[in-house]
């Protein structure tokens, strides 16, 4: 999700934009789900290994995770799911791509995840009780990128339908369907030279906020194109300095 | 790719803003520049400045006409022509000796004029001899083999070439070229007459929209300090300087013209009302009447006036500025005034009807802005701010410029009062051109005095500036007058009376009221203005601009107001603070409008330090570097994905991959009869297989006697998705190879043209996806153009040419390419060329997708905006009767009195429309005089009945005319292409490369729209857009033109005949010489193309023709071979394999014009081949296969192990044996 902060033009017999894209959302993150040994179970239970798309959410992507630890554990111990690694819990409002480079960049692949049923960490997590919690957050997402790039007029302007193919692409993996949409969002007119805003976050582990998010326009008062550099320069420039692990978010 | 790509987003043809300072010197400011550029070469100082695109017409202060033209890679030339004629005798034979009763012994074509070869002069010192005089040995388009000479019974008679018993006369032309040389210069234009008026005052080019012959045609309208006005006669492309003055009559003493690019011409009188020139045509650009138009008040007349295609504008002498509404070739007098924000001293309205004005107080350049066909009278002034090239650095040049500015303002100038300065200044250049300047008589300058304000002395001081010019001067005098100075008073006060208001009846049809405020500096003028809540910020922001450049003006002038720190100024026309001040402006040859991006209000005045800076900025990412982080991201994300997700394909994926489906609903032109558009449900079902590899099935379902029934095609047998030209409905047609052959594809119409264009793009993505295309075309590529100018290509296989079985062509897959373009040529080293229906020519930049390809289905680079335009036309039918004559009164059995060509579907003016949505009118229904057959005068043709072939004067045989009216619409769409301006084109063609050969410069030759053959410079595979013309001369103009493998160059003359050029090598790349080659017999060819030694051509009558007997040594061959009728185009390739647009193809289903033909078995023994091959059809109209060098693969049959049979498989090895074959049978 670190793509398009600006589109200059480029020669014709390189990397198109489109493959960049591509990559980028089929990046993949190698994961072994075990299950917490305190959990009450009624026999050990295998671990799991999965293929986890970067772009999407944890629970959008694990029923078939819970599905399986399900099959060993006394039904009466069992709460919500919820995810954690090595005593951090994930929270699942963060994109996984965000979540495995925030907490577990330096690790051993594949990452590995422990599963919990119980004790939920109230005051880390958000409860998730069904997809249309991380649908409301991820089309949330989607229209505060948009204030910042066109406010609002795009996402506005897009009918329900629209909305939910946007969902229903990242929900079911599809690429083409979701970018049928999502290219929209993605526009502006020429003569402007760019959004009003670039959307980003930049998370953090090391600080008592979550992210840093304010206002950055694509254009200096210049007129030249900003690059990534340039607002990590101004928002962050401990990241250009040190080797500090961060992670950097544009969201879509 | 060329650095202007990423400065501007559209190519934009580079043009020209042409001014004046004060100070008489001239400078240009190009549309893509940032600064003025002094034009360095005006010897003095001029007055005004008019232009055209392809050329600057100014006034000097010696009062004589200068004219700058364009440096072109198309030269100017003139052919001069004179005959010989001889009589024959029985003592001498053909001798010169003629008898006392015949023509002169030379003369011009009729024999009336006697025309010695040294008879001839050039017209001016601006021209040059090419050569000496020769022979023209060419009779009526065939070589005469003794020597050009013509034979006839006796003068005047009909010639032939050969020489009977009875040819007592023959006669001979000879030819001889001139060239125009003053390219770039100011040339002068002499005065041929004696009688040559009383000085210039004012000049003002345009007309050239009245007419397109003869090519480059300009009127050119003049005033002189008498008030006369004056016509220029004889302006075109081959005679820019005119032949001669016409005095015009007038109803009164003129003070300025304005001619528009079309059939407008106003002038001002001196008591300042209008008049307005009636009857402009093609046939009479002078006019022939005047009619009368009052100045917009009753008391402040017109100083001033700028007229376009449909607007005329006015600045009153108080600086005031008006539109006049309703304006147009019709009523070119228009309907009434509309007074406008902004107090100017001059405007002038250039193409497009775009509008630039000088202001009245700061002397700055101002371009209006939002100036559209639908909103003639734009949104707002907007300041032009950019540095002028002297600003900064002193260079030599212009010191001596200032020095000669210095010695023409002469020594006296400083010690004078600005307003006899001023007066001196006349006086001077009056002076210095005593010789041709008798008396300039002073009572016109005091003319305007005689009715002084009375209380001008008590005016508080204020800027001024000197004047150059006679009626600038006036208007300095005028503009001082009471009035200007009270509106100016009154202005934040009352705001009304600076309101854009109506002064004539009728509804508002302007804005409303906007900018009342913006032109009250101080902060009265923003309270006032919060009532008006479509003030637009940049209306606010200029207003503030201007409120600052006021102030600069009003601190200056307390300096200024003292002669001597005026004169101080003078010498230092650069000091820091100065900013231009400007005298005259021309936006005649300027092409912009209002969607042009121009860089020339970034900056503010004096800033140019900041301009700098943002220039080396925006350097500073140069497309090396973009491509370096874009490249560096992209092997990061490599990287992530070998290192995550390689070593674990094992795993599971999160998400099960299933079936995706799009529904929508369409129409659909059902199958059976009778044909109609029904309603259906329409849905894409995708999914991926278990390779990853994707497919989908599209779905139709209808309703069929109440049953429910569907269609289906799959994704990965679709061919091809085609938008169909419909002018009601938003269609497209599906193909599959069973529905090409049947002629009788799907056709679809969508709701919306934003509903086709998301289901096209989709399908489009779905079809690609099938068959793992994607990226841009590749440089085998075969690239065909339907008759909607859309673009396809197709990837072509080694298959595709094999022998004896190669893959079937309506097998062919063709995706579309954003753009619209009339014809593509290509070679197999990716050079990519298309010229529009406007005959621009485009480059194509190596991306793919735009136009309604977006997102995934298109590049995010090399995708520019695109513009087209063609003529929709219309005819107008009527019959003869006895009581009335031609009326529109047909008998009940004829066409509609309007019609389409074929007099079948009725098309009024009225309701006859664009060809589809995304087309746009740009002018208005006007008679087409340019119809095969000719015309009368009022564009009429004749014939005995309907329908008939027509002719262009009537007969008493004649009972039905018609004509043709043509209207001009405009697409704006996006493609990978880029302009290469300014040739318009009409054919191109680009050398075959060989595969994989590296050639330095590719060989591209192209014809002119009006017929010039041009040879292109510095075209190779990383610049395929090349660097300039160079002209290759010709005695006829020529229409079509192919380059073969060995450089062998063939072109198709108007007239039919065909024409081999010698000697085209590497080192010679335009050859030397023209070989004619006879047609076939009876027919005029009108296309060739040129493999890697086969030629063919098309005539006029659909024949496709092989040239036999061509020989490495004897290249022009022997003879044309009859291969095939109803052929439109042919285009042969590298393999000298045949491909071809046919008329006529007949289906399972139904009959296709315009379809894509493939020549089945062209072997090196077999050039002609066998039999045709049906591809996507119809409407196609053009295809080029000269980038497919994919060689077949060889065919090892048991059979064929001898290694000297195997070589004539390998078509390279055998080249020379095929050429010398194929002689044997000529």
């Amino acid at each position: 999700e670190i793509y398009s902060l600006c589109a200059v033009g480029s020669s014709s017999n390189m990397a198109d934009d489109k493959d960049i894209l591509r990559d980028v959302w089929f990046g993949r993150i190698p994961t072994c789900f075990t299950l917490n040994l305190d959990e009450g179970t009624e026999r050990e239970a295998e671990p799991y290994y999965l293929l986890l798309p970067r772009v999407s959410y944890l629970p959008l992507v694990t029923d078939k995770v819970k599905k399986h630890f399900l099959k060993v554990m006394r039904t009466d111990d069992v709460e919500e799911m919820w995810f954690e690694y090595e005593g951090t819990p994930l929270k699942w409002h963060y994109p996984i791509g965000v979540l495995f480079d925030l907490h577990a960049s330096n690790t051993v692949l594949p990452w590995s995840i422990t599963v919990h049923f119980k004790n939920f960490p109230d005051h880390d997590l958000l409860h998730c009780s069904s997809n249309s919690v991380i649908e409301a957050h991820f089309m949330s997402s989607i229209k505060e990128a948009d204030a910042l790039k066109h406010k609002s007029q795009v996402v506005n302007d897009m009918q329900k339908k629209d909305h939910k193919q946007l969902w229903m692409g990242l929900q079911n993996d599809k690429f083409d369907q979701f970018w049928a949409m999502n290219r929209k969002l993605m526009e502006y007119p020429t003569e402007e030279g760019g959004f009003r805003y670039i959307p980003f976050r930049i998370y953090q582990t090391m600080s008592d906020r979550p992210f840093i998010q304010k206002l950055f326009r694509p254009i200096s008062s210049e007129g030249s194109t900003h690059t990534l550099g340039d607002l990590l320069k101004e928002m962050y420039p401990d990241a250009l300095t040190n080797d500090v692990a961060f992670s950097e978010k544009n969201q879509k | 790719m060329s650095p202007l790509g990423h400065v501007t987003s559209s190519a934009m043809p580079v043009s020209l803003l042409w001014a004046v300072d004060v100070y008489g010197r001239v400078y240009s400011l190009s549309t893509v520049g940032q600064q003025w550029e002094q034009c360095r070469d005006a010897q003095m100082e001029f007055k005004r400045a008019t232009a055209a695109q392809q050329c600057c017409w100014g006034i000097a202060c010696d009062n004589n006409i200068y004219l700058n033209v364009h440096a072109s890679d198309l030269p100017i030339r003139y052919k001069e022509e004179t005959y010989e004629n001889q009589r024959w005798n029985p003592v001498d034979g053909f001798s010169e000796r003629l008898l006392p009763s015949d023509r002169w012994q030379w003369s011009d074509v009729t024999g009336l004029q006697h025309q010695p070869l040294d008879g001839f002069r050039l017209p001016s010192g601006s021209w040059e001899w090419e050569g000496d005089w020769y022979i023209d040995e060419n009779f009526e388009g065939e070589p005469t083999e003794t020597g050009g000479w013509s034979y006839a019974i006796d003068f005047p008679a009909f010639y032939t070439k050969d020489k009977k018993w009875n040819s007592c006369v023959r006669r001979r032309r000879w030819l001889r070229y001139r060239r125009y040389k003053a390219m770039d210069t100011w040339a002068k234009i002499p005065s041929q007459q004696t009688s040559l008026p009383d000085p210039f005052s004012d000049i003002s080019c345009g007309g050239w929209e009245v007419s397109e012959e003869p090519r480059g045609r300009l009127s050119l309208w003049a005033v002189s300090l008498q008030g006369k006005v004056w016509f220029r006669e004889g302006i075109c492309h081959h005679n820019p300087e005119g032949s001669l003055w016409e005095e015009v009559a007038l109803p009164g003493e003129v003070v300025q013209i304005s001619c528009g690019p079309g059939d407008l011409v106003w002038a001002a009188l001196w008591e300042g009302q209008l008049i307005v020139r009636e009857g402009i045509g093609r046939d009479c650009p002078k006019g022939t009447s005047w009619a009368a138009v009052d100045s917009p008040s009753p008391e402040v007349g017109v100083i001033h006036l700028a007229v376009g295609v449909d607007v005329v504008w006015a600045v009153t002498k108080d600086n005031k500025v008006w539109f006049r509404r309703g304006v147009n070739s019709h009523n070119p007098c228009g309907s009434g005034w509309i007074s406008m924000v902004g107090e100017m001293m001059m405007i002038n309205v250039g193409l497009n009807d775009q509008v630039w004005a000088i202001g009245s107080e700061d002397r700055g350049i101002y371009f209006r802005q939002g100036v559209t066909a639908s909103e003639l009278s734009g949104k707002t002034w907007k300041a032009i701010n950019v540095p002028r090239d002297g600003d900064r650095s002193h260079s030599s040049a212009s010191a001596s410029s200032l020095q000669s500015a210095g010695c023409f303002f002469s020594g006296e100038v400083r010690a004078q009062s600005v307003m006899s300065d001023a007066d001196l200044d006349e006086k001077g250049s009056a002076d210095r051109d005593s010789g041709c300047v008798p008396s300039t008589s002073p009572e016109t300058f005091v003319h305007p005095l005689t009715d002084p304000t009375p209380d001008q002395p008590a005016d508080p001081p204020k800027p001024r500036i000197p004047k150059v010019t006679s009626d600038s001067f006036i208007s300095e005098l005028v503009s001082d007058r009471e009035p200007g100075k009270t509106s100016k008073e009154l202005g934040p006060a009352a705001p009304a009376v600076l309101e854009e208001e109506e002064v004539s009846l009728g509804e508002a049809e302007i804005q409303a009221p906007c900018a009342g405020a913006t032109l009250s500096p101080g902060p009265s003028g923003g309270a006032s203005g919060l009532q008006w809540s479509n003030v637009d910020l940049e209306e606010a922001q200029s207003a503030q601009a201007r409120a600052g450049a006021a102030a600069a003006d009003s601190a200056d002038t307390c300096s200024l107001s003292s002669v001597a720190t005026y004169t101080l100024a003078l010498e230092d026309p650069y000091g820091a603070d100065e900013h231009p001040l400007w005298a005259w402006v021309s936006g005649g040859g300027c092409s912009v409008d209002s969607h042009s991006q121009l860089n020339w209000f970034n900056s503010s005045a004096n800033t140019l330090s900041l301009i700098q800076s943002v220039q080396s900025m925006s350097l500073s990412v140069t497309p090396a570097q973009s491509a370096a982080w874009k490249r560096q991201i992209f092997e990061q994300l490599n990287e992530r994905t070998k290192r995550e997700i390689d070593n674990f394909k094992h795993y599971e994926q999160a998400i099960e991959q299933s079936v995706w489906v799009k529904k929508g609903t369409m129409q659909w032109w059902r199958d059976w009869k009778p044909h109609k558009w029904i309603d259906v449900h329409f849905a894409l079902e995708q999914f991926s297989g278990p390779e990853g590899d994707k497919d989908g099935i599209l779905f139709i379902y209808y309703n069929y006697y109440e049953e429910k029934k569907y269609l289906h095609a799959f994704i990965n047998e679709v061919t091809i998705l085609v938008p169909v030209l419909n002018d009601s409905k938003h269609t497209f047609a599906v193909y599959t190879p069973e529905r090409t052959k049947q002629r009788w594809p799907i056709r679809l119409a969508a709701a919306t043209e934003l509903e086709m264009h998301d289901w096209l793009a989709l399908l489009s993505v779905a079809c690609c996806d099938s068959r793992g295309i994607q990226g841009p075309p590749s440089k085998q590529a075969i690239w065909s153009v339907t008759c909607k100018g859309d673009i396809f290509v197709s990837e072509p296989t080694p298959a595709l040419e094999a022998t004896p079985y190669p893959t079937p062509c309506d097998q062919m897959f063709w995706r579309q390419v954003g753009g619209h373009l009339r014809s593509v040529e290509c070679n197999s080293a990716g050079i990519v060329w298309g010229i529009g229906y406007d005959h621009t020519a485009w480059v194509y930049t190596g991306g793919y997708g735009g136009g309604f390809f977006q997102g995934l289905a298109s590049s995010t680079d090399n995708i520019y905006t695109q513009t087209d335009v063609k003529s929709v036309y219309i005819y107008e039918n009527q019959r003869w009767n006895p009581v009335t004559g031609y009326t529109n009164r047909g008998l009940p059995t004829d066409r509609y009195m309007w019609s389409d060509a074929s007099g079948l579907h009725e098309c009024t003016k009225a309701n006859t429309k664009p060809p589809a949505p995304q087309w746009t009118w740009v002018s208005d229904w006007g008679i087409d005089y340019s119809v095969s057959g000719g015309t009368d005068k009022e564009g009429w043709q004749y014939a005995a009945d309907f329908p008939a072939s027509y002719h262009g004067h009537k007969t008493l045989k004649d009972f039905v005319r018609r004509r043709r009216w043509a209207r001009k619409c405009k697409l704006n769409t996006t493609g990978p292409w880029q302009e290469v301006p300014p040739i318009p084109l009409s054919d191109v063609t680009i050398l075959l490369c060989p595969p994989g050969s590296g050639m330095a410069a590719v060989p591209l030759w192209a014809i002119s729209n009006k017929g010039d053959v041009l040879c292109r410079l510095g075209v190779t595979a990383l610049t395929p857009a090349g660097s300039s013309w160079l002209h290759v001369g010709t005695d006829q103009p020529f229409k079509s033109i192919s380059i073969g493998a060995s450089s062998q160059v063939w072109a198709i003359a108007r007239d039919g005949s065909a024409f081999y050029r010698g000697s085209v090598s590497p080192q010679s790349p335009a050859g030397d010489c023209w070989y004619h080659i006879p047609s076939p017999a009876k027919q005029k060819l009108k296309q060739v193309s040129v493999g890697r030694t086969s030629v063919y051509a098309v005539d006029e009558n659909g024949n496709l023709w092989y040239r036999q007997g061509v020989t490495p040594s004897y290249p022009q061959g022997s003879s044309w071979e009859h291969i095939s009728n109803n052929v439109r185009r042919v285009s042969v390739g590298p393999l000298d394999q045949v491909w071809i647009i046919a008329d006529k193809v007949q289906g399972s289903h139904s009959l296709s014009c315009g379809t894509v033909c493939h020549r089945l078995g062209v072997q090196p023994m077999e050039p002609k081949g066998q039999s045709w091959d049906y591809g996507i059809g119809g409407g196609w109209d053009h295809i080029t296969v000269r980038g497919n060098s994919m060689e077949p693969p060889i065919l090892r049959l048991p059979s064929l192990t001898d290694p000297s049979l195997l070589s004539f498989c390998s078509p390279l090895s055998v080249r020379n044996t095929e050429v010398n074959g194929s002689t044997v049978d000529s």
